[in-house]
């Protein structure tokens, strides 16, 4: 059967970018924009919804049987509103100030239309094993798409990365970055770059299959 | 209890700091549903009425929550509201307009997730706003969320007929615009104080 | 969620429908509760830790606080919980008052700010100030965190009182940037303008309501035994 065949790490790999949250399936956008003005907020945020990501996948997977169909949505609901709480007092115990600077938004997790789906799509369908994987690999394709965005605005809006100043004061910065608009922005440049690679390799695919009867 | 005036939460909410251009909630929706100009009526308006009702049920939440003292249950409990005031508002809809309901589609369930709502929960609480100032927040929220659509929706129904190049097309084109609407949204900074 | 299944399913018993949702619900109420009370003291601790070292920077003469709060018919109490804008009484080591330390909020440009100001009795001003929380723009509405001449501000902020020590002799009020001519005013930052005016209308409600209070009742607390370091 066709499904055995994607490889174990094939689940991991393919949230990076062939399937690619953010710039691919386009989903968790909500928070994507809001916390990406700084790289830190934007690598916590990543994690945090990696941690929720996983946790929910692996209780969503080993629970699969247990679950009846009707109570699917409520019952991931639950879980990943149960996750989100509890990554929300592990970060206000670990850094204050991280906690402070994200504020609401570690809550909004919890509506982050990318863990309700993969729970949906794949963790009720699959094996813990590979429920992992999945999670793993779109977690982590998240935190990197979020911090493509958030270096990008953090270093041309603030001039610093990492709260580290890295271009010289006479550098007039973008202000416009670290804005709402910057977020639109960043992400419609990146999102254009992305394209535009898949449209090249779509086109090299296309040329090689022709060059191979 | 904060000491905003009705007004000038009211403003707030729609204008100042739209939900969608200013705070980034509800962006999925935003980009789902406002390629056609009726469709986007019809969500701004399915939103608008959750929110109101989320508001109110969020605020009692919360007095009961600080009554018995567990802050924690706050995430769960909002989330289970509202889901739980979608699936009405979905039967209700289905009920009363048929047409709507179909046109809608997948997206009316997908209000669950609408950041939107939780977010509106979440700031209110946060910012300690009394009953009517709840009401004039979730009426404001509603409010800009309805127009931001609406402006997204007519100019991305122009953007369709527009000689667009093709890599822009779609979702980049939509995030542009956006942006560009979010800036022009800026200029009401100010309002309303 | 009501898409139709694709194949005939047998319909869930309400047994099962139960045993999910209730078991569900219980572990994750377990979870919840058994990570809040894990986490809940260095929570505390974090944030005791950070207003007592926002205190100490804006009083820095205080080596002893207590909370107060107000009583229902407008005095000074000491505090028996944590009210949500904490106001403490500063001491120096004689166990002398030597100010008093005040939480105050406002809405900001983009969302609430908290700020903690010191209030001076022998000057009659506001001496210090700190931004505890603010999600302004950064690079613009967050110079109010630091910018050196809208810090200069609150080295002698005036805020005395009416004859009869019911209010502000003289509001506090926000200006251009260069335009401060009297000590009740606040320098306010170009580019920041909302944010600035509203950590003027922030200190002028609060200073309001709190400076007549902590004059008229201060005398009641004025010497607290010397106690350890806090």
């Amino acid at each position: 059967m066709l499904g055995k065949e994607v490889s174990t790490t094939d689940e991991f790999v393919k949230g990076l970018w062939r399937e690619n949250p953010v710039f691919i399936q386009v989903l968790g956008l909500c928070p994507a924009l809001a916390v990406s003005n700084t790289a830190i907020n934007a690598l916590t945020m990543g994690l945090a919804t990696t941690f929720v990501l996983l946790m929910s996948g692996m209780s969503v997977s080993a629970l699969r049987n247990f679950i009846p169909r009707e109570a699917r949505i409520v019952s991931f609901i639950c879980i990943i509103a149960s996750f989100v709480t509890v990554v929300d007092y592990l970060i206000q115990a670990i850094s204050f100030e991280l906690s402070r600077s994200l504020g609401a938004f570690i809550a909004l997790i919890v509506v982050n239309c990318l863990i309700l789906g993969r729970a949906e799509a794949f963790a009720s369908k699959n094996t813990f094993g590979r429920s992992v994987l999945d999670a793993l690999g779109m977690g982590v394709g998240f935190t990197v798409a979020l911090l493509w965005i958030g270096v990008v605005r953090e270093i041309l809006g603030s001039g610093s990365l990492f709260g580290v100043a890295l271009l010289p004061d006479t550098f007039q910065t973008w202000t416009v970055m670290v804005l709402p608009s910057g977020g639109f922005f960043a992400m419609a440049m990146w999102l254009l770059l992305v394209n535009w690679l898949m449209e090249r390799a779509a086109q090299a695919e296309k040329r090689a299959q022709e060059a191979t009867p | 209890m904060s000491d905003a005036s009705h007004w000038s939460v009211f403003i707030n909410a729609a204008l100042v700091n739209n939900f969608v251009l200013a705070y980034f909630l509800g962006l999925c929706p935003f980009f789902g549903v406002s390629a056609r100009l009726e469709t986007a009526i019809r969500m701004g308006g399915a939103v608008s009425f959750v929110m109101l009702v989320a508001s109110v049920c969020a605020y009692s939440i919360n007095l009961l929550l600080d009554a018995v003292n567990a802050p924690y249950l706050r995430i769960i409990s909002y989330i289970l509201v509202i889901a739980s005031t979608v699936q009405l508002v979905e039967m209700l809809i289905r009920k009363l307009s048929p047409a709507t309901f179909r046109a809608m589609g997948i997206y009316l369930p997908l209000i669950t997730t609408n950041c939107a709502i939780l977010g509106l929960a979440l700031f209110q609480t946060n910012r300690g706003y009394g009953f009517t100032q709840a009401i004039a927040y979730s009426l404001g929220a509603g409010a800009g969320f309805a127009l931001a659509l609406l402006l997204m929706a007519g100019v991305r129904e122009k953007l369709d007929l527009a000689n667009v190049p093709d890599l822009v097309k779609g979702t980049a084109a939509a995030l542009i615009v956006a942006g560009i609407l979010s800036m022009s949204f800026m200029g009401f900074a100010g309002l309303g104080r | 969620m009501n898409i139709p299944g694709p194949v005939q399913q047998p319909p869930t018993s309400a047994w099962s429908m139960y045993r999910a949702i209730v078991g569900i619900g219980a572990a994750c109420a377990l979870l919840i509760v058994t990570v809040y009370n894990t986490t809940a003291d260095r929570i505390r601790e974090n944030q005791d830790r950070f207003l007592a070292a926002a205190v100490s920077q804006v009083l820095p003469a205080a080596q002893s606080t207590i909370a107060v709060a107000l009583t229902e018919d407008g005095r000074l109490e000491e505090a028996v919980e944590a009210p949500a804008l904490p106001v403490f009484l500063g001491y120096n080591v004689d166990g002398e008052l030597v100010g008093a330390v005040v939480t105050a909020q406002g809405m900001g440009y983009q969302d609430n700010i908290r700020v903690l100001y010191a209030y001076s009795f022998e000057l009659d001003a506001i001496v210090g100030f700190k931004v505890l929380d603010s999600k302004e723009t950064p690079g613009l509405g967050d110079r109010i965190e630091k910018e050196p001449h809208f810090l200069a501000n609150f080295e002698k902020l005036d805020a005395t009182l009416t004859v009869d020590g019911d209010a502000l002799l003289h509001p506090i009020v926000t200006v251009k940037q260069g335009k401060k001519t009297d000590a009740w005013q606040l320098d306010g930052i170009t580019g920041a303008t909302i944010t600035s005016e509203a950590i003027g209308e922030i200190l002028n409600d609060s200073a309001n309501t709190w400076a007549p209070v902590l004059e008229k009742n201060s005398h009641a607390f004025a010497k607290s035994e010397p106690t350890e370091e806090q």
